[in-house]
């Protein structure tokens, strides 16, 4: 079963690409700046082939079945969006050519923005982060920079609940800025009291993910927003979930100061194995001169419009004879966080997804995902413990991997079984607060008979920890390799082929 | 769980212990402490001479799924390290109080050692978590 | 269109397990003031009528594809082989997600094992991580792993002039909130040689580019005195390279530096208006616990079988939370496998053999360039980009380029380098013909007439 490594299969001698003969005259190359070898693979393209062909059947996918990852939303990436994207008049445009040779490609961009800002209920949007933790980089950096500019310099600190994903504090960190925790509530709220004993003049925001990690939104959100405006600090969404509130409620109106969407999650632009993704950042008019640039502005005809019906770019609006885009850095920007514009390719993807979708596609979106994640909740609360299972949760929920019958069993033998079950586990062991955490969100864009089988598959491990515990401990058995020794990885460290 | 307890060290709060040899102590981590961490997989040593001072960060232990400080249960300079745990880490687990010691340092101040617990009191904090 | 399966039917059967009547019950925790607030955007769309939408909007860009480019200044038009869009295509990829389950996830976890692998040989580094953003993120990540060799404590970066503008901004933009002295491209002329004598006992990092941004090769004999002189004063070397360069040139492994970046999006990744790209981080592999991002290592399974898992995990943001290395989460594992797909496809010598193309393409049209009054090309060795003083405004000649002659012209250095004025960066790949060459040769001098 195994696919020996690339330069395994390699042989000397062997060819690949066919390249063309030089066409013009030769220029000699000092030996002086020549390398003397290099080892990369000499290969055949049938090799090539069928050595990616192996790897990639190896692999379990969205498209193989479900991932009830929570946090991630791994819903179906519509094959439309991919072959928008290898439009050669997308594919091959150089970013620094003049705009007036890309205003297709910039008015899909202003649109984006002016999309994402009517979703988000913000002002102004950058795409220019190309993940969610640089979106929340970006953020960290507008909140202190914007107190800076304010003569509030001292606010140094970050309000980061217990329950938050690792990259708000580490985020916050590289931004120079102090982590400071906040602890959630027995109903998985962020605890008020706590919340207002640390609110000072040090604090210089709040960061802040609704849904939360346990899939539980907010109940007190209004008032923490409040809280925190009062006490003169700011608050930064982490966008991760926002596939459950999407055409439900727009952050922007309730407080959120700045926030970051990944694209990747909510507007099903693939997940690639790891990357690319993208993090666009909206904020509110108070903060619109922070963004990271450059971003795209419109001049013409349709500059100064009042309306509030956001077009998509081809529409005669955005197509008026005096319209042009242009590239504009915000006057006060934190600066670039990325070379370009952001992830040009993602964004059409995006751009795609929502025009596909619409207003009431988009708020479908979110409500499916919300009652399918219900739905499982309803089904395995009797089964696996649900710490907040009295809640409706939004569109994830946090069990635990825990059986009263079955005390050595713990969540992550329970993963590693369901995938003889044929599917990837939930998220395991995240968010901290909860011992042994199975996160599980199966998204809008599974059916009812899969999660069907996702409830029996979990209710038959359930009785399997009792009857046959050892297929626990041994799973997985029927994947590509066997469970691996992660230990022995970090000891014998061995990263490059030799 | 059933976790040892070495009589003849005395014990921090935060779960390292020190063993006391003339004017020197040797420090280490406790059966408890390297029974949450799981395998170790590479322990970051403080550099020879170091000066480490009493309740401060002075090194890491990583696992596969953590990476925790070890403070200094007391203040002295760093005169031997073990230098075993490079190629074999896993000696913190097998033998905490033994195989599995970090660093010896010649106690700058000997009273410190005082404020810190004994094998019973350690015991008792141990059984409280 | 609907990617939702789920019928009236089912909705009803899923709420009835949960015991609620309609589906708006489940929204009770959204304040009601804002719950379910109007979205201002146009209707839905089919799959036609965005397919159409989409091409009109593409049809409104100048592509490389159908217009002579001679563009390059960071992102380039390289060709890519059929095969790497057939690998990256297959949804078992593409539609994979992060390989935190490595059983079912040795498809995306031996492809970066061999990405890194690739990477590695090519910059002359013992190893490589499994990639950054872009090249502007990693040159800032190789800035902040010398600041955690440092131990903090050594608070200056020296950067040189010759790194890619963008990337110096994106330096600056990353370490804002460290209390950094950043310094050195101050003065546009500064020399390599003349970097070392920046370097002191507070400095954590020197920066350099080869081919620099202007398209000059450091001399390797130069190079590697710059690395022994930072050395002595206990600093890091880190620098910037064209990865399509290195199928021909002294990689910067052999030369002394301690960290090698650059932008990987010419192997085997369109250019696609500046992103999604690829941020390739190779360094010492004594130094491998202070380096950040995804790092893909070999191991074995419980039947004794080879694998692989991502490994040192300790160091990421998802373990180590505010004490992490770096917060970065993503790689981009599917660029990064293109990357891949497009080395093994080539090979050491069609690898070799692009940069030679490139090199004799540019070459020629330098010298061509050169003949025709009113223009100069500055002295300088070069890979495949030089810099041209034009008779001109840059903008001019290339308003003029592309209307008259449908060209597009060179990077204007004039908003970056107002001592540059007048100067274009001109790029040629193995993309242009000699027929391209000529004419837009042709096309300058006419250009170039008042």
């Amino acid at each position: 079963m195994a696919e020996p490594l690339i330069f395994e299969v390699s042989r000397p001698g062997r060819e690949g690409v066919s390249l063309p003969g030089c066409d013009v005259p030769e220029t000699e190359i000092p030996a002086a700046l020549r390398r003397a070898d290099l080892g990369l693979p000499e290969v055949a393209e049938v090799d090539v082939v069928r050595h990616y062909v192996h790897l990639s059947q190896m692999n379990y996918s969205v498209d193989t079945g479900l991932y009830p990852l929570g946090s991630c939303t791994m819903k179906y990436n519509p094959k439309v969006n991919e072959a928008a994207a290898r439009l050669p008049g997308f594919a091959l445009v150089h970013p620094l050519q003049d705009p007036v040779t890309a205003q297709g490609a910039m008015a899909l961009m202003y649109a984006l923005q002016e999309m994402l800002a009517e979703i988000g209920g913000f002002h102004a949007v950058s795409l220019q982060p190309s993940a969610g933790a640089q979106g929340e980089l970006t953020g960290i950096l507008i909140m202190r920079k914007y107190h800076a500019e304010k003569g509030q310099p001292g606010r140094n600190r970050i309000l980061v609940p217990d329950s938050a994903h690792g990259t708000n504090p580490a985020s916050t960190t590289m931004g120079g800025m102090e982590v400071v925790e906040v602890p959630s509530d027995s109903r998985g709220n962020i605890d008020l009291l706590h919340l207002r004993a640390n609110l000072d003049g040090r604090v210089a925001g709040l960061m802040l993910t609704n849904p939360n990690t346990l899939g539980l939104f907010e109940e007190n959100l209004l008032e923490v927003t409040r809280l925190v405006h009062e006490a003169g600090g700011l608050v930064y969404g982490d966008g991760a979930n926002f596939n459950a509130i999407l055409g439900v409620a727009k952050p922007g109106r309730m407080g959120i100061d700045v926030m970051h969407f990944n694209l990747h999650k909510t507007f099903s632009t693939p997940h690639g194995g790891g990357g690319p993704g993208s993090g666009v950042v909206g904020v509110g008019a108070h903060l619109a001169e922070y963004l990271p640039g450059p971003v795209v502005a419109r001049t013409g005809e349709a500059e100064g419009t009042e309306s509030m019906e956001y077009r998509g770019a081809e529409s005669a609006e955005y197509r008026g004879a005096n319209v042009r885009y242009q590239w504009q850095t915000p006057r006060r920007s934190i600066g670039r966080v990325k070379s370009f514009h952001g992830n040009f390719g993602v964004l059409v993807r995006a751009y795609t997804y929502i025009r596909m979708h619409g207003p009431e596609g988009l708020r479908s979106i979110a409500e499916n995902a919300v009652l399918n994640a219900n739905y499982l909740q309803a089904r395995l609360k009797d089964v696996y413990p649900v710490p907040h299972g009295d809640r409706t949760c939004m569109h994830e929920f946090v069990a635990q991997g825990k059986l009263a019958a079955a005390p050595d069993i713990r969540a992550l033998d329970i993963s590693k079984r369901l995938i003889d079950h044929g599917f990837h586990p939930p998220t395991n062991y995240f968010p901290l607060i909860v011992p042994e955490a199975l996160m599980i969100e199966p998204t809008e864009t599974e059916s009812l008979e899969t999660l069907d089988r996702f409830v029996d598959a979990m209710r038959t491990i359930a009785r399997e920890a009792v009857s046959t515990p050892e297929l626990l401990h041994d799973a997985p058995h029927a994947s590509p390799v066997r469970r691996m020794d992660e230990v022995k990885a970090a000891r014998e460290l061995r990263v490059t082929a030799e | 769980m059933e976790y040892r307890f070495d009589d003849k060290v005395r014990y921090s709060k935060t779960h390292e212990w020190v063993r006391v040899e003339g004017g020197e102590a040797v420090i280490g981590i406790s059966d408890y402490a390297q029974n949450k961490l799981s395998d170790v997989v590479f322990v970051e040593l403080p550099g020879a001479g170091k000066e480490l001072r009493a309740g401060t960060a002075c090194m890491v232990i990583e696992s596969v799924k953590a990476a925790e400080e070890v403070f200094a249960p007391v203040s002295g300079a760093v005169i031997a390290r073990n230098e075993k745990l490079e190629k074999a880490p896993e000696l913190v687990n097998k033998d905490p109080f033994g195989d599995g010691w970090l660093v010896k340092v010649k106690l700058s101040d000997p009273r410190e050692v005082d404020s810190l617990m004994d094998a019973a009191a350690y015991r008792k904090l141990v059984e409280t978590l | 269109m609907s990617f939702i399966p789920n019928t009236e039917a089912d909705r009803a059967r899923m709420l009835e397990a949960i015991g609620v009547g309609a589906v708006g019950d489940l929204f009770r925790d959204v304040p009601k003031e804002h719950r379910f607030p109007r979205l201002d955007l146009l209707p839905a769309v089919s799959e036609q009528e965005i397919l159409k939408e989409l091409d009109g909007l593409a049809r409104r860009n100048a592509d490389c594809g159908r217009t002579p480019c001679f563009l390059g200044a960071g992102a380039y038009h390289h060709f890519i082989p059929s095969v790497v869009d057939f690998v990256v295509s297959r949804s078992e990829f593409y539609t994979a997600y992060t390989p935190y389950q490595p059983e079912i996830s040795q498809g995306t976890l031996q492809a970066i094992f061999e990405y890194q692998s690739m990477i590695a040989r090519l910059t002359g580094m013992e190893v490589s991580n499994a990639s950054h953003y872009d090249g502007a993120t990693s040159t800032a990540e190789a800035v902040i792993m010398a600041l955690n060799v440092g131990q903090h404590q050594r608070k200056r970066v020296v950067l040189s002039p010759g790194v890619h503008p963008q990337y110096r901004e994106v330096v600056r933009t990353y370490t804002q909130g460290m209390g950094l002295q950043v310094e050195g491209d101050e003065k546009p002329e500064l020399a390599p040689a003349q970097l070392a004598g920046l370097c002191d006992s507070a400095t954590a990092c020197v920066v350099v580019q080869s081919p620099d941004f202007f398209g000059r090769i450091i001399a390797p004999a130069a190079l590697k005195a710059l690395a022994e002189k930072v050395h002595a004063c206990g600093a890091l070397l880190v620098v910037v390279v064209n990865p399509i360069s290195l199928g021909l040139l002294v990689p910067p492994g052999e030369l002394g530096a301690d960290v090698v970046v650059g932008e990987g999006q010419a192997l085997g990744n369109a250019m696609a208006f500046g992103g999604p790209s690829l941020g390739f981080f190779a360094f010492r592999k004594d130094q491998i616990r202070r380096s950040s991002g995804r790092i893909a290592g070999e191991s074995t399974d419980r039947a004794g079988s080879r694998g692989y898992v991502f490994t040192l995990s300790t160091r990421e943001q998802h373990i180590r939370r505010d004490k992490a290395t770096s917060n970065i989460c993503t790689n981009q594992s599917l660029n990064a496998l293109a990357a891949a797909a497009y080395l093994t496809s080539l090979g050491p010598r069609g690898l070799r053999r692009v940069a030679e193309l490139c090199w004799h393409k540019a070459h020629y049209a330098a010298a061509s360039i050169a003949r025709v009054p009113g223009y100069s090309v500055e002295e300088g060795e070069f890979f495949h980009e030089f810099v041209v003083h034009c008779p001109l405004r840059v903008e001019e000649i290339n308003r003029r380029l592309y209307a008259a002659h449908g060209i597009i012209g060179g990077f204007d250095l004039a908003a970056q380098y107002p001592e540059r004025r007048d100067c274009m960066l001109v790029c040629c790949t193995e993309m242009n013909s000699r027929d391209e060459i000529d004419a837009f040769v042709s096309a300058l001098k006419e250009a170039g007439n008042g």
